[in-house]
Order: C-alpha cells, then structure tokens, then sequence
C-alpha cells in the first residue's frame, strides 16, 4: 500500500518536473515580454519584473512592426485554406468510400502516392510558375500550395466508409443528389472528424514558415510566423522585450485554441492511424 | 459489373465530377510539381534564363563533388540521429507515465503537447535567448549544477545539438499523444492473463505485453518523428543561418539558398530529389515493418 503510494508520488514528481521543463520557454516567453531591457539582462532570474514594462512592450510590438497586420494575414491564410482543403477533400473522400465507379483506385492510389511527397518538394517548380504568372507576393501565392491537403482527403475517407451506406440509400430514396448526400448528409455525420482535421489544418497552416519566407517579400502579406522573423532580423536581437511581446501575441491564438478544443485536437492526431 | 447496375453511369459522373477538383489540384499543387522537379534536375537551368539545356547527371555529379552538400547531408542525418531516439524514448516514457496515473492526466498531456500547438518560430526565438551565453536559462541551470557552458548556438562543435533539442522540445508531445493511443489501444486482458499467471510487477507488464503490443505504434512514431526531423528548416534559418561555419548546414537550408538564393533552380532541384529519395527510404522502411508485423505478428 505504502509502496503504491511512493510509485504513485514518485510517477508525479517525474511528470511534474517534464511539464515544468516543457513549459518553461512560454514561461520565459511571457515573463520577458514584462521586462524593461535592464531586468532582462539581469545576471539572477526573477519571474516578474520589478518595474512593470508590459505596457511599452506590447505597444512596440504592434507599432515598430504591423503585427495586426500579420495576425489578420495568419487569419486569411488559415481560413482560406481550410474552406478550400475542406471543399475538395470532402467530396472526393464521399466519392473514394461511397460510390462505386471505374478508375476509384486509380484516384485513391494518387492519393496515396501525393501522401509520400513532403510539402517541400514541389517549392521550386511552384515558384516558377508563379514568377511566370506575376503571383508572387500575393495572397493567393501563399494559400495555393495548401488549397489541397492529401492528408485531409485519406482522413475523411476512412471516415466515411464507417457511415452506413442505409443513411445514403435513405438519402436517395428521398430524391437527394450526390452533391446535396455530401453537403446535407455526409458533411453534417462528419463534423468531429472536419473539426479534428481543421484544429490540424490551423497549426500547420499558421506555422507554415517555409513556402511563405519563398513567396513573399512584402510587410503587408506576411503571416505571423514570417512577421516575427522579420521584426527579429531588424531588431538583430537585442531589443527582447518587444519581440518575446511579439512571439506572445502570435502564440496566443494558438494556444488558446489548443487549450480549449485539445480533445479534438489530440483526436485528429491519432487519427493519422496509428490505431 | 458495375456498368450493368441501373443508375451506374450516373454514380460513376457522380463520382468523376466529385472528384475532379480535388484531382486537378493534387496534380497542379504537388504531383506535376514533384515530377517536374526531377526533370529538371538533369537540366542546367537558372531562374530567368531562356534556354533549357539538358545536362544529363550534372548536377548530381556537382553535388558529389560539393563539400557543402556533403556536411549538409552529413548534419542533417546527424540531426535526425539525435532526435528520433531521444523523441520517441522520452515520448514513450511520458506516455507510459501519464497512462499509469490517475490524476492529473488532461494537465500532462495538455503541458506536453503545447508546443506542438504553439507558433514554433516565435518559439525558436525565445529558444534563442534560454542559450544565451550570459543571462539564458540554459547556462544558468548548467552553471548552477556545475555543469559545462557555452555560447551554444555560436559553437560549432554543439550548435547542432542545440537545434535538436528544440526539435525534441517541439515534437516530443506529437509521439507521446500517438504512443498513448496506441497503448489505450492494448486489450485489457492481456494483462490480466499476465497476472494469472502470477508475473505483474511494471517490468514484467511492460517486457511481456505493453512493448510486443507497441510495435505498429512504435514503426509508426519513429517513422513520423523521422520524416519531421528531416524537414528541419525553421530553426536553422531564424537563429544559426547555417553557421557556425556550416555546421548547421541542413539539406532544405541548403536547397533554399541554391534554389532561391543563388536561383540556381536546376542544382536546387537535384538538393530536393535527394531529400526526396531520403523522405521515401523512411516510409518504405516503415511499409516493410509493419508488412512484417502484420505476417509474423
């Protein structure tokens, strides 16, 4: 009994002290963003300023760089690849489970072999063709690339081959089209697997630093991830206060969203399949 | 056959103009372009040139014979090294961990896997500032357990450690949350056989079902944390640009500073078939594990 106990206790000291570990750099993150630049290069630690610098911090963020501007980008783009990734995978993925037709495992083996390629590889010949077509330093630049998610197609399929195919003949029978079984059958059954798929399709797409940093060169289009690489590349990295200011504004809406939907988020993790 | 069901060739245009968007997007936005990066690695096109020559090899055999690819290569393979084992030994530990406790565990499991849901580059700039030589926390936790210290990410010698720890930072999270679903994944009643026949200590339960059970989860984890580790690319363009001299050098970096730097397109796109090449080998290690499992297992 005792010896249950220590394991118990011991199991929480060990997980307690990874936690704390783990959080420590948004710990930092934030308790710099209080600090005027003297406390911050102060040889002992404190966890909260002696003179409070929030204030000045935070305005210089948003004033020294257009960091509104960045997080309404981070918005756009998200937003805007999900209703497209969502708007091709969806009935794509009802036509790979559902239907029966000629070429289905041709379609689902492309699927499978676009699965292989990582998001890196086609940036060369991408930016090619959007140099030919004067794209570059566009929106559209930016979510292109991402308007189709491969990963969101196989999830939503192996989601709905678990529909029942009496929910469909039901529909049917009714007189509903393929298109309105999608919209107005399929997609309503399918709303946690879309919300999982979306959590994720947030965090990839707001932490997407690679195709942007290719795409784009202007302040005005730039999201939050390239804003704050921008505000850190012309600051050379001295001026900590405002920039951890920064990287807290910009990791704020993410971890807010993580916090308040992680069941749906850890739900479109695992599954990827491990199951 | 299908073509004689009544309704067939209707679900079929169905199925075809269900499809079609998606299709046409999948081989603009990532199968043409993949295609397209092969064959135009065995050119020697720059960006803006008006002929495309093709030079067979070329690039490859300049690539062979290229000291910064070759510590490109080397350094990513290394990075890659460091972090798979120390991901997925400390993901699975703290799955295991988290699993075995009553309480507590939505905390855990939210606190470890926030960095996986947080904006990862301006975490890599608080990163920056813990391995700060003077006042960062790293130095100052190692100086105060007496342990060495150093400008890390200005030493060559360990600037690529400390890229890696990040990266485990970042993804240790993503392999405990898929190690927990494939541990609640693990019939109850093998342990309990387990226990009737009289072994139930932790090491016994763990040794006998938790690790054989693990198996499909463990290839998958180490296969997904490989192919994320090879992608390194943020870390190193915010806070090391490579250096110190070239000891941060990774193959996207590298592919970056060809392709879009220097527009070498053609060289850069031999860089990426590489990575490609490497990208594959992993998933076809990981197809080949489980294929086994799935006959023998």
């Amino acid at each position: 009994m005792v010896d249950r106990l220590l394991g118990t206790l011991l199991r929480h000291l060990v997980l307690l002290a990874g936690a704390a570990l783990m959080l420590t750099p948004f710990v930092i993150m934030v308790s710099l963003s209080l600090k005027p630049p003297g406390e911050i290069f102060a040889p002992e630690f404190r966890l909260l300023p002696e003179q409070w610098h929030a204030v000045e911090n935070y305005r210089e963020a948003f004033t020294r760089v257009p960091l509104a501007r960045f997080l309404i980008n981070g918005l756009i783009v998200t937003a805007s690849i999900f209703a497209a990734q969502a708007a091709t995978a969806l009935p794509i993925a009802y036509a790979l489970a559902k239907l029966r037709w000629r070429g289905r495992q041709a379609a689902f083996a492309l699927v499978l072999l676009a699965l292989l390629i990582p998001p890196q590889v086609p940036a060369i010949p991408l930016y090619i063709a959007m140099w030919k077509l004067d794209l570059l330093n566009t929106y559209a630049a930016i979510i292109l690339p991402s308007t189709i998610s491969v990963f969101g197609i196989f999830l939503m399929r192996q989601f709905f081959r678990t529909v029942p195919d009496d929910l469909i003949a039901a529909a049917r029978m009714d007189g509903l089209g393929e298109f309105a079984i999608v919209w107005r059958i399929m997609l309503p059954t399918a709303l946690p697997a879309l919300a999982a798929f979306g959590c994720l399709s947030f965090i990839w797409n707001w932490n997407e630093f690679f195709w942007p940093l290719i795409a784009v060169q202007e302040e005005r289009l730039m999201t939050p991830p390239l804003g704050i690489a921008f505000f850190n590349n012309a600051e050379a990295g001295t001026n900590w206060g405002p920039l951890m200011a920064a990287a807290t504004v910009t990791t704020a809406p993410l971890a807010l969203a993580f916090l308040l939907a992680s069941r749906a988020f850890v739900r479109g993790v695992t599954m990827t399949g491990v199951k | 056959m299908a073509e004689t069901r009544p309704g067939a060739r209707a679900e079929a245009l169905a199925a075809w103009a269900l499809s079609l968007p998606a299709l046409i997007l999948l081989w603009a936005m990532l199968l043409g372009p993949a295609v397209a990066v092969l064959l135009l690695s065995f050119t020697g096109w720059s960006l803006g040139e008006a002929e495309m020559e093709w030079i067979g090899a070329g690039n490859y055999a300049q690539l062979a014979a290229d000291p910064v690819f070759w510590t490109s290569l080397r350094n990513t393979l290394i990075y890659v090294g460091v972090c798979v084992p120390a991901t997925v030994g400390l993901g699975l530990a703290a799955a295991l961990l988290v699993e075995s406790v009553g309480r507590g565990r939505g905390f855990y499991r939210a606190a470890y896997f926030l960095p996986v849901a947080s904006t990862l580059l301006a975490m890599a700039l608080v990163w920056e500032f813990m391995f700060h030589p003077t006042v960062g926390f790293v130095n100052q936790a190692f100086g105060a357990l007496g342990l060495p210290v150093t400008d890390w990410l200005n030493n060559p010698d360990v600037a690529l450690l400390a890229l890696a720890v990040i990266g485990v930072w970042q993804n240790l999270g993503l392999a405990m949350v898929l190690f927990v679903a494939g541990l609640q994944g693990i019939p109850r009643d093998l342990y309990e056989a387990l226990a009737m026949d009289g072994a139930d200590g932790p090491w016994e339960r763990f040794r006998r079902v938790t690790w054989p059970m693990l198996g499909p989860a463990l290839v998958f984890v180490v296969s997904i944390i490989a192919i994320r580790s090879f992608q390194v690319f943020d870390t190193v363009a915010v806070l090391t640009e490579g250096g110190p001299s070239k000891s941060t050098e990774v193959l996207l970096y590298t592919m970056v500073q060809e392709g879009f730097t220097f527009l070498r397109s053609a060289y850069g796109a031999a860089i990426t078939v590489v990575f490609l090449v490497f990208t594959l080998a992993i998933t076809m290690a990981q197809t080949i594990l489980l294929d086994r499992r799935a006959h023998y297992g």
